[in-house]
């Protein structure tokens, strides 16, 4: 019990910093007298009364978590902060006159935290600009990741914070630390994900966007989560250089921010070259982007290369690293071309990114592991380990790197049956579970770029809603939770 | 402090698990990802595998902008080389390497600027071998550490019951001694600390830190513990490196010693290297029938200095049933000590903590000339000099109750030149003078060491 109250702790204090960047939609609330100041203002000291109670009231069993209490504390914190952040959104509708149920703003902001970018909402155009800015910080701070924030901000956790961090970030290989305490690594995330994201809100704007827009797509383009203030989102600016902005931020957020951060203190791009994910991200999104150029040029879905080049490269770009911004409505596209994007976002974007997927590590592993196989059937004497990056491989790594691919393989499969019992045609049942399980955003059929997740019934909402949930988090910290051993005494 | 451990064993990782803090950003490197594995998952530290005398594996880890190096492989060797790339390549300022030969130390030019670049050595045998020395000098004590060259001891004693402070206020130690310059600095009763010492009625039982000068240590003592036999008689089990430098010094100085080695290789390589009146045993130490044909009852010390933890409890509780009137054991890790001493163990000894003592004061920011880890490592005292004037410093030109010290912490005694001062209140520290601060809690060591920095315009 006393394990569970120092959980409990830390989750007032995460819910109370997570209640604190209700300050930026409520500013622009303040800023432009819109309609929903009051929710806001409401929403905000609710949460945060919430959070610093629940802090304050469990001060006595402030202590060290073990790591059991780590994956508690993750989960936890993942359920309650998007019931949190809802507030607002529930209050504003409310008072508007067209209520929001509660499955629904969970789902927008379990896709928000989640960088997903999946909405249920419509006529975002005529929102308040506050409900957008909501939108788009809280998908800027589930990038990096909140606990991840409180790790930085509250040396407290120690050794616990190592656990909850693991658990937070993606990636099968988390011992590398970028300096020796945990809380200084966590500190140099957010300090290379700041200066990035200020660069990209610069861009937005000399790319002609205006403040408020460029901050929003400045916080969905770094969280790679894809949600927009209007609802055709890209395709209302039809702006090239707009769109080679996103494309370029898109690209960097996808790589692992350790990378960036070695590349900036050793002032050479040579980090990215030692990076072993890096160069096969770019190479691959680049050329699956071109080939699918080509192909929308050869079925004469466009008339002119530059055209093709433009719409093909922008989304596959942003489907691969599980953005989910669209410059057209590829869903009128053959077949092919979508899929196949789609397809890509599973293992495109690099561990420690804040892209979602299986990430590119864990495949560069699982082809290296096959090629393995097939030279031990041809030389049965043969030594030959998996490398990454000129180093060896522990079995333990790929041991739990198949695991993990067998659990999102069956995740994959057992949802999407689930979609089809509830009666969904067969490609919107997997291409809405790929996106979630992915936290693409779009999927296809009725639920693409310029579709809406709002056809969705309750129970099919809410199966999403636990996609984007296990995604985000790699499964076994959630997963771990619902075996009988965790809780045993 | 960016510190670099080279080495995970068993002194690398009492380092790291004692230096690791807020304040202090450790990396540990060695070839073994077995032993990281273990230290990464339990303190908040970074760790590099990968042989530490390699360039790149250094420059991984760091080094080039680390504030110290601590090198302490299994070989001399390694540390040496290590010391020395980290000078020249890496320009680490300061570095101090773990050696366990005696010739090193001989040769300073050899570890010098022309040489491998070390500034400090530690060997944490020899550090375990001179606080077993001084136990077992004085018998009634149940830890003694010396600072200011000798000069200053604390001593902790459990007070008897028929002891002259027994049942009187700590302050009037000065009454029941007049000339002799001594104090009490905290008391422990049943494993608890009182909250201030000042005013204190000292109980039977209770366990006293006391600051004296050591040329009056014996009779501080005496007020508080009836004095015992003096120790004539010492049987050592284990005759590793601590065993051997130990038996060899009180051999030298007139004791009668004993040591028993299980292995029959060792026992006569020691039967080589000790002075002949050492009795080298073959044997084990959890052997009764050989403690007893051995007169284990007429042993005035039982040593218990194997590598294994149990093995020298298990050995120390035959040895104390079998009627040995004083047991020390030798005890690694931290939670079998605290459960040992004072049960039938009368004293549990940290090989970590004293090597820890020697390391202190080189990590110890401010100039700290001595440290000393008290109570298991609970408690630290350290030997500061004051430096500065009124402007610059936050301790010079004070009086000694006017200094914020953390809760609990005390200043013991001032060394000034050859005078010894028991400071007062009102007592007004000058620059110059070495400072002997007892804290209760180590967590509380950022502050002393703040306090006796020098703002930046002395310079």
């Amino acid at each position: 019990m006393r394990r569970f109250c120092a959980v409990l702790h830390m989750l007032g204090f995460t819910m109370a910093l997570f209640a604190s960047t209700m300050v930026f939609p409520l500013a622009v609330a303040i800023w432009g007298q819109d309609a929903a100041l009051d929710a806001f203002i409401d929403g905000f000291l609710l949460a945060l009364g919430i959070g610093l109670a629940m802090w304050l009231g469990t001060w006595r069993c402030r202590a060290e978590l073990r790591s059991r209490d780590g994956f508690l504390l993750v989960s936890l914190v993942w359920l309650v902060l998007p019931a949190l952040a809802a507030i607002p959104l529930l209050i504003y509708f409310q008072r508007a006159g067209m209520p929001l149920g509660l499955t629904d703003a969970y789902f927008e902001t379990m896709s928000g935290l989640t960088t997903t970018g999946a909405t249920v909402l419509s006529g975002l155009d005529a929102l308040p600009a506050s409900i957008n800015m909501w939108r788009a910080t809280m998908v800027w701070v589930g990038g990096m990741g909140i606990l991840v924030l409180a790790v930085a901000v509250l040396p407290l956790l120690g050794v616990g914070g190592h656990q909850v961090f693991r658990a937070e970030t993606p990636g099968p290989m988390k011992d590398e630390k970028l300096t020796p305490r945990i809380a200084g690594t966590a500190k140099a995330l957010y300090a290379v994900y700041f200066g990035l994201s200020i660069a990209c809100l610069l861009a937005y704007r000399v790319a002609g966007l205006d403040w408020f827009e460029a901050w929003c797509h400045m916080a969905t383009t770094m969280g790679l989560g894809g949600f927009s203030t209007r609802d055709d989102g890209f395709v209302h600016f039809d702006s090239v250089p707009v769109e080679i902005v996103a494309m370029v931020f898109m690209l960097i957020a996808g790589i692992n921010f350790a990378t960036h951060f070695n590349a900036l203190r050793s002032r050479s791009l040579r980090a990215y070259l030692r990076c072993p994910e890096a160069v096969p991200y770019l190479a691959i999104v680049l050329g699956v982007g071109l080939v699918v150029a080509g192909f929308l040029y050869y079925r004469q879905v466009y008339d002119t290369p530059l055209a093709a080049l433009r719409y093909g490269l922008f989304n596959t770009i942003s489907l691969a690293t599980t953005t989910g911004y669209a410059n057209t409505d590829y869903v009128q596209w053959p077949m092919f071309a979508p899929m196949v994007m789609l397809l890509l976002a599973t293992f495109a974007t690099s561990a420690g990114s804040t892209g979602g997927g299986i990430k590119m590590i864990r495949a560069i592993m699982l082809v290296k592991q096959a090629r393995q196989e097939m030279v031990t059937i041809l030389h049965p004497h043969a030594v030959a380990p998996v490398r990454v990056a000129g180093r060896i491989v522990p079995p333990r790594v790929l041991a739990s790197v198949l695991a993990f691919m067998l659990v999102y393989g069956m995740s994959l499969a057992l949802l999407t049956a689930l979609m089809l019992l509830s009666g969904l045609p067969p490609v919107t049942a997997f291409t809405a579970v790929l996106a979630t399980l992915n936290n693409t955003g779009p999927g296809l059929g009725p639920l693409g770029p310029l579709g809406n997740f709002s056809v969705l019934s309750d129970f099919q909402t809410w199966v999403c809603t636990f996609a984007m949930l296990i995604g985000r988090l790699e499964f076994f910290t959630v997963l771990v939770l619902f075996t009988p051993g965790f809780w045993r005494k | 402090m960016k510190i670099l451990i080279v080495g995970a064993g068993r002194v690398g990782t009492s380092v790291a698990e004692n230096l690791v803090s807020e304040h202090n950003d450790i990396t540990v490197i060695d070839s073994n990802p077995a032993k990281l594995a273990y230290l990464q998952e339990r303190f908040d530290l970074r760790t590099v595998a990968g042989d530490g005398s390699q360039i790149s594996v250094l420059r991984q880890a760091g080094a080039e902008d680390a504030d110290l190096l601590i090198a302490c492989a299994a070989l001399d060797t390694v540390n040496l080389v290590v010391c020395k790339v980290a000078r020249q390549l890496f320009n680490l300022p300061r570095r101090i390497a773990r050696i366990r030969s005696p010739e090193y130390p001989e040769l300073p030019e050899l570890l010098g600027e022309d040489g491998f670049c070390v500034d400090a050595l530690i060997s944490p045998e020899r550090s375990v071998a001179t606080y077993l020395h001084s136990l077992i000098e004085f018998p009634e004590a149940l830890q003694v550490v010396e600072f200011a060259d000798g000069r200053v001891s604390v001593v902790a004693v459990r007070v008897a019951g028929g002891s002259p402070l027994a049942n009187r206020a700590i302050d009037d130690l000065g009454e029941i001694l007049p000339d002799v310059s001594a104090r009490v600095v905290e008391v422990l009763r049943g494993g608890r600390v009182l909250p201030t010492p000042a005013g204190t009625v000292v109980r039977p039982g209770d366990e006293v830190l006391v600051v004296v000068d050591t040329r009056h240590a014996r009779r501080a003592i005496r007020q508080l513990r009836e004095a015992e036999k003096s120790v004539r008689r010492v049987m050592i089990a284990g005759g590793g490196n601590i065993g051997m430098r130990l038996a060899r010094t009180l051999a030298e100085e007139g004791y009668s010693v004993r040591i028993i080695e299980r292995d029959p290789a060792r026992c006569e390589y020691l039967a080589t290297q000790l002075p002949d009146d050492v009795l080298v045993l073959h044997g084990n130490g959890t052997d009764e029938a050989l403690l007893e044909r051995e007169n284990i009852d007429d042993m005035d010390t039982w040593l218990a200095l194997t590598s294994d933890d149990e093995d020298n409890i298990m050995s120390s509780l035959l040895a104390k049933r079998l009627g040995a009137r004083r047991v020390i054991a030798l005890i690694n890790r931290q939670a079998y000590g605290e459960l040992m001493q004072g049960s039938h163990i009368d004293i549990a000894v940290s090989p970590s903590q004293a090597t820890m003592s020697e390391l202190l004061r080189h990590v110890r920011r401010g100039d700290v000339v001595a440290a000393h880890r008290l109570r298991q490592g609970v408690a630290e005292a350290v030997e500061a000099v004051a430096h500065g004037d009124r402007a610059t410093s936050r301790v010079v030109g004070r009086r000694a109750g006017d200094i914020k010290l953390p809760r609990g912490a005390s200043i013991g005694a001032l060394v000034r030149e050859d005078e010894i001062i028991m400071p007062q209140a009102d007592t007004v520290i000058e620059s110059g003078d070495h400072v002997i601060v007892f804290v209760p809690r180590r967590s509380q060591m950022p502050k002393v060491e703040k306090l006796f920095q020098v703002s930046a315009s002395f310079f």
